[in-house]
């Protein structure tokens, strides 16, 4: 099979779902320029009237992405990064997540927003923030978090075809990681976890880039003679319980990797179902490693000493082993 | 000038009374306790309403506020539907899960009201916009009032029509107040559509109780629209009849007089019959029209009272459409 990096599949995944249906566009600021690197060929391709650059103004494109929708388009809309959502908040919220329920669903959404996450690059606080967890709380929104070149590509081409709001939440961490990607029409349906490496001592969930720290965590916790279970969460709405409190049933321990904030955060969100549904299961208490509750530091030794690792992984794994 | 032939005057008119008498029994239902929640009345704006509405066509759309009772009924929309939505009922338009401030009928080309002040243009913008995008020729309307133009997504969203020339009508309806406050307080101009300066976009002010001064103006920015010469924003000056929210909250931030003036010298309907006369419409003629107009407001009343409440799984369904992805 061909190996593509996660960009490249992000950059596939649009292409292929704009040459397969007319009413699918991208729109963000600078989209057409190519500033992220993610739209390459596209504006070549299909042109500045559904590659379209928009003013820096947020609230107005995504909300113009939501009208666009609810008149038989499918946006593509380019976030840039995610923290920049926050000035289109009233639209993603008021509107997007709330048409389709509260016009007694005559109207539909197919929209989706790109979000790319960009932290631990000494953005300082407003530019790195991970905010699916903020996002979470609000009914109406499908929120996924692809891990690997394969599900960028899947999930995206998946998420373009749904009928409803969609935010991909894509970690900038994994832009440049190479990964295995077939050739064909590739669609992986949301909501679905994947076992990414298997194990019997310890249950590891990741979330977004995490997935990197987890895997490498468990290696070096194999040397070590623990048998870490990992789970790429990969759809954190609809959320894949399921799959979490059966790998939990098998190890009895679980740990929750998220580089969000822990207050209210994913990695809660999975304790408490845990905590509620699994508990009897449990040999150990939960174990989260996530980033503090206080905002990134632009100091790059700070931000470090902040953010998730494999390190801290490996050492709250041994502590639940103890 | 636009000709408007007996038939277009006299349908205007029945819109304009079937929005009046809507308004007048919802009222009494509200303060009745048969109807609840927070309640904007659109009495008193009659003439701003239809006389944009009748100058679009029935597959255009449009986007309304959290006051748009009226604007679904200015669109064509039926009567019984919005008032079992009003009750709260399965039958409702939104089968009862929106209620007064979010009426919808895409039916009629309504594409939602929105309660959140201003937040409706940006969705309008986006309707022209894939308008354009496909080569149709609709035109995508967007009612606001006086308090959303000081919203960053009025200002966002008439630079992108503008930018990208869009085939959308902004309708500004200031009725004088946003919320409680005086527009004279809160607004740094006078007339609203010197804005439009500011997204080199024609602008116009037009007597928002004329209902044939705004059909004219609309009109007249819809053909625009349709041509592809791009976005308009139409102001109308109107004024609100009723509380801000009806039984609700004091009224001590404008005077009793004030009311008084608009309700006697400045009410849409009477202006507006005066002209039919004038027109050659005898009194009976309309008194006929507004009689019939009572019969349907007495059918929705019964269709509404008599239409099932939705079923406890109603609060889930409708969370998502079903996808055909």
């Amino acid at each position: 099979m061909r190996t593509v990096s996660y960009i490249q599949a992000v950059t596939e995944a649009m292409t292929e779902e704009m040459e397969r249906d007319e009413s699918v566009f991208i729109m963000g600021e600078d989209v057409a320029w190519n500033m992220m690197g993610d739209c390459t060929g596209l504006v070549e391709k299909f042109g500045t009237e559904r590659v379209r650059n928009t003013p820096i103004s947020e609230a107005g494109f995504v909300g113009a992405g939501a009208g666009a929708a609810m008149v038989g388009m499918r946006p593509i809309v380019h976030m840039l990064i995610a923290p920049f959502m926050y000035v289109a908040f009233d639209q993603i919220v008021s509107i997007i997540s709330k048409s389709t329920y509260t016009y007694g669903g005559q109207a539909r959404l197919p929209i989706t927003l790109r979000a790319p996450m960009m932290y631990g690059v000494s953005n300082a606080a407003q530019h790195s923030d991970r905010p699916y967890a903020t996002l979470m709380t609000i009914p109406g929104l499908k929120l996924i978090a692809p891990a690997t070149p394969h599900d960028a590509k899947g999930m995206l081409k998946a998420a373009i075809r749904d009928d409803n709001p969609v935010i991909s939440f894509e970690d900038r961490s994994l832009w440049g990681q190479s990964g295995e990607v077939p050739d064909d029409d590739l669609i992986v349906p949301l909501g679905h976890a994947a076992v990414r490496r298997e194990g019997t001592d310890v249950t590891v969930v990741t979330v977004a880039g995490a997935i990197t720290l987890g895997l490498a965590a468990a290696e070096q916790l194999a040397a070590e003679g623990v048998s870490v279970e990992v789970v790429d969460l990969r759809s954190i709405v609809p959320m894949d319980t399921e799959t979490i409190l059966d790998s939990v049933a098998k190890t009895g321990r679980l740990l929750i990797a998220d580089p969000a904030h822990e207050m209210g955060s994913v990695a809660s969100e999975i304790s408490a179902v845990v905590a509620q549904h699994g508990f009897w299961n449990l040999q150990a208490p939960i174990a989260r490693v996530t980033t503090p509750h206080t905002h990134m530091p632009f100091n790059a030794d700070l931000e470090k000493l902040l953010l998730p690792n494999a390190d801290k992984i490996v050492s709250e794994v041994r502590a639940l082993m103890e | 000038m636009i000709t408007v032939d007996d038939d277009l005057l006299r349908e205007m008119y029945r819109r304009m009374s079937r929005i009046r008498k809507f308004e007048d029994t919802t009222k009494e239902l509200l303060l009745a306790g048969e109807l609840y929640g927070a309640f904007h009345t659109s009495t008193g704006q009659e003439a701003s309403i239809v006389g944009s509405c009748m100058a679009l066509r029935i597959d255009d759309s449009m986007v309304g506020t959290h006051r748009s009772h009226g604007h679904p009924i200015g669109k064509g929309a039926q009567l019984d539907r919005l008032l079992a939505e009003l009750m709260g009922k399965e039958t409702g338009v939104n089968q009862g899960k929106g209620g007064s401030m979010h009426l919808s009928d895409f039916s009629i080309g309504s594409l939602g009201e929105t309660s959140i002040v201003g937040s409706g243009l940006p969705v309008a913008t986006g309707a022209a916009l894939a308008y354009k995008m496909r080569g149709d020729d609709n035109v995508s309307l967007c009612f606001f009032g006086d308090g959303a133009s000081n919203q960053g997504t009025f200002h966002e969203s008439l630079n992108l029509a503008a930018i990208w020339k869009l085939p959308v009508v902004y309708v500004c309806e200031n009725n004088g107040y946003g919320e409680l406050t005086s527009a004279k307080d809160a607004i740094s101009v006078e007339d609203i559509s010197i804005r439009a300066v500011g997204y080199d976009m024609p602008g116009v002010t037009v007597d928002g109780q004329d209902v044939l001064a705004v059909f004219e103006a609309v009109s007249e920015a819809v053909d625009r629209a349709r041509r592809g010469d791009g976005p308009s924003l139409v102001e109308t000056k109107t004024y609100r009849f009723e509380n801000h929210a009806v039984g609700r909250l004091p009224e001590h931030y404008r005077s009793a007089e004030e009311v008084e003036y608009w309700r006697t010298e400045r009410d849409p309907l009477a202006l507006f019959r005066q002209v039919l006369i004038e027109r050659g419409f005898d009194e009976q003629q309309i008194d006929d029209l507004e009689a019939a107009v009572s019969e349907e407001i007495v059918a929705a009343i019964e269709f509404a009272r008599q239409s099932p409440a939705p079923p406890p799984e109603a609060a889930f369904t409708h969370l998502f459409s079903p996808s055909a992805g």
